[in-house]
């Protein structure tokens, strides 16, 4: 009789598992600091997951981490709760993932920004430089004092590359055109201070930049502020930005983070979903400039052709953009 | 040496924004302990004030019923510690702590419930904001050499708050040493059991000081929110209130020394802006690390060495008990 009902228990279990399994995917997300409307990362994975919910009704677990030592724990406690896939948002929660996949190896593990090297997860990172490089043509384009800024995030290899790209790009349509660069700071919390990122714009300004570049997240929203008080030029980031401020906007480099995020509970729930790397750039449109009604009064016919121009050279690989992060180091700034 | 001029005045230009806040805080503080009270919950009321002009400001579209959003968010606050020590002769601290949390966690709930932007406000623009005063002449004494760029770049150009913060500390001196208001606050944090004696509510005197702190915070709350930045942000405040605090103590609870203090503060913030990534002659590129803990680094050698003891008021932390 007790076998039989272990029986009969097992056999229902293994049923419930197999029904939830094939058409009904229980998808979640951890956001990181910065929050999902930070109107750049996070906000970008928010809008492809939302997509994700109205097109097929599926509901997703989510949370946003406030502070670094969430990060493990909420994404061990979307595992325990048997949500799958798993979406870990930006670079920080490397760490995290890793640790986690390894505990739940049937569960599949999607990190965006960063490599993880296990046989339950896929990473997707993107050529951030080559985007770079063309918002540094426009730039270098629009500028007039021949001086182009780019403020950082937080100090690490991942922003140094978007700077570094940015660089090589203005350095390429105007060869004696000078980079300033600075970075916010160099703990997690630089990505959330609009305050900073107003300051450190206008110490640009003052030192002869007309045009900035901010990858920095929350903090990007000050320097696009202090841009448009002082009648100068920003470019936004990761997300289309150029709505925040209409007119002094120039542009922004999208990283399409939405159609990744959208992707990996899409692929998840027709079940072609494949761990590895997914490297995206300008060749797969993983990465681009952001042209609309916003920004299309500021962009010259002249600067959309050498865009075009500096884009099929980077696919065809005749223009190679320096990428930061294979030797730490950037030639061109 | 041109450029140098250019880069210094900028620089001071950026203390002056940088220290606003600071200053106005660091008044507020003076009156709340001068009167016994301490303050730890000025960061709570700054942030608190942030939250309710820009949330005002938003709503109304007018920069200034957003300030006095920010007063009154700032004084219900203070009167709530008040509430707490002067009434109840709660621990000054604990219930200046309690002020901090409340504010952190009220703003960003209030803040998603409301505009449903993960605790921030809506981008302000035109008369949601405060905008820059240029002063009479400004334009045509540019071309003076030395003293023309010093008119127009440096004193000109700033919102209404950054100069009602500097008209804040001789007014806080004149109030605190010319005034009978002053002189009964400044004895009731020194020797509540005279003041008493002499038959005044010490009671009254404690809420008025922490009343006025509130306005001061507030309209530092303000000018985070809808004159420096455009918008609320979580945690904007960033720790502010509690350098204003170190910033009165540097001062010795006077308004003079105290404004030096902030003025000091904010030129080593924007001096460490400026700097970052810059090579300096004979010295090279200075670690931006370096630049952003020199305000504290400084802070302890001054504290340790340079100004001399400072004294607190005599009775400051104390809850006023008439008989026991």
């Amino acid at each position: 009789m007790k076998k039989l009902f272990q029986t009969a228990a097992a056999s229902f279990i293994a049923m419930a598992a197999a029904t939830s399994y094939a058409d009904e995917i229980k998808p979640a997300v951890v956001f990181d600091m910065g929050g999902k409307f930070d109107k750049s990362f996070n906000e970008g994975v928010y809008n492809g997951v939302e997509k994700f919910k109205s097109e097929t009704g599926i509901e997703y677990k989510e949370f946003e981490v406030t502070n670094p030592s969430q990060r493990e724990q909420a994404i061990r406690k979307m595992a325990q709760r048997g949500s799958n896939p798993i979406i870990g948002v930006g670079f920080a929660q490397e760490a995290a993932i890793a640790k986690v996949a390894q505990e739940y190896p049937d569960i599949h593990f999607t990190i965006i920004d960063a490599v993880v090297d296990l046989p339950n997860v896929q990473s997707v990172v993107f050529k951030e430089h080559e985007g770079s490089f063309l918002v540094g043509v426009l730039a270098a384009m629009a500028s007039e004092t021949n001086t182009v800024g780019f403020i950082g995030g937080m100090d690490i290899p991942l922003i140094q590359k978007f700077a570094c790209g940015y660089a090589q790009g203005a350095k390429y349509v105007k060869g004696d055109a000078s980079v300033l660069s600075n970075m916010t700071g160099t703990t997690p919390s630089a990505w959330n201070d609009p305050g900073k990122g107003s300051e450190l714009a206008k110490s640009q300004f003052d030192r002869g930049a007309d045009v900035i570049f901010a990858a920095a997240g929350g903090t990007g929203i000050g320097v696009y502020q202090a841009a448009k008080d002082a009648g100068k030029l920003a470019i936004g980031v990761d997300s289309n930005q150029n709505h925040l401020q209409p007119g002094t906007m120039l542009t922004s480099m999208t990283k399409q983070v939405d159609v990744a995020a959208y992707n990996t509970f899409k692929t998840a729930m027709e079940g072609t979903w494949k761990p590895g790397i997914l490297s995206l750039g300008l060749a797969e449109n993983g990465v681009d400039w952001a042209l609309d009604d916003n920004n299309k009064s500021l962009i010259t016919d002249a600067m959309t052709a050498k865009v075009k121009e500096a884009r099929e050279e980077i696919v065809a690989g005749k223009i190679s953009v320096h990428d930061y992060m294979e030797d730490n180091s950037c030639p061109s700034l | 040496m041109d450029d140098f001029f250019l880069l210094s005045l900028s620089t001071l230009d950026s203390t002056l924004r940088l220290s606003t806040p600071l200053i106005l805080c660091a008044m507020a503080g003076i009156f709340s302990e001068r009167s016994g009270i301490i303050d730890i919950g000025l960061e709570g009321k700054l942030l608190a004030g942030a939250f309710a002009a820009a949330a005002m400001a938003a709503y109304s579209g007018s920069a200034m019923l957003g300030l006095i959003a920010a007063i009154i968010t700032s004084i219900s606050m203070a009167l709530l510690h008040g509430f707490a020590c002067i009434t109840h002769k709660g621990n000054q601290v604990v219930s200046g702590l309690a002020i901090n949390i409340l504010a952190s966690g009220l703003t960003v709930t209030f803040g998603i419930a409301w505009f449903h932007q993960g605790g921030q406000t809506p981008n302000l623009s035109g008369d949601a904001r405060f905008s820059p005063i240029t002063f009479p002449g400004a334009e045509m004494i540019r071309e003076i050499p030395f003293f023309g760029p010093i008119y127009t770049e440096l004193l000109s150009g700033h919102n209404l708050l950054v100069y009602v913060a500097f008209l804040a500390v001789p007014l806080t001196w004149w109030v605190l040493y010319k005034t009978r208001f002053g002189l009964r606050l400044r004895a009731v944090g020194e020797n509540p059991q005279a003041v008493d004696t002499a038959g005044i509510s010490v009671t009254f005197l404690r809420y008025r000081a922490v009343i006025c702190a509130g306005i001061l915070c507030g309209i530092a709350g303000a000018y985070l929110s809808t004159a420096h930045n455009a918008a609320f942000g979580r945690e904007m405040s960033a720790g502010q209130g509690y350098i204003a605090l170190a910033a009165m103590i540097f001062g010795k609870w006077r308004p003079v020394p105290g404004l030096l203090a902030c003025l000091l503060f904010g030129f080593l913030n924007a001096l460490a802006f400026r700097l970052e990534g810059v090579s300096v002659p004979g010295i090279g590129q200075i670690p931006v690390q370096l630049m952003q803990s020199l305000p504290y680094v400084l802070t302890v050698i001054l504290l340790a060495g340079f100004i001399g003891k400072a004294i607190a008021p005599k009775a400051i932390g104390r809850p006023y008990v008439k008989e026991r």
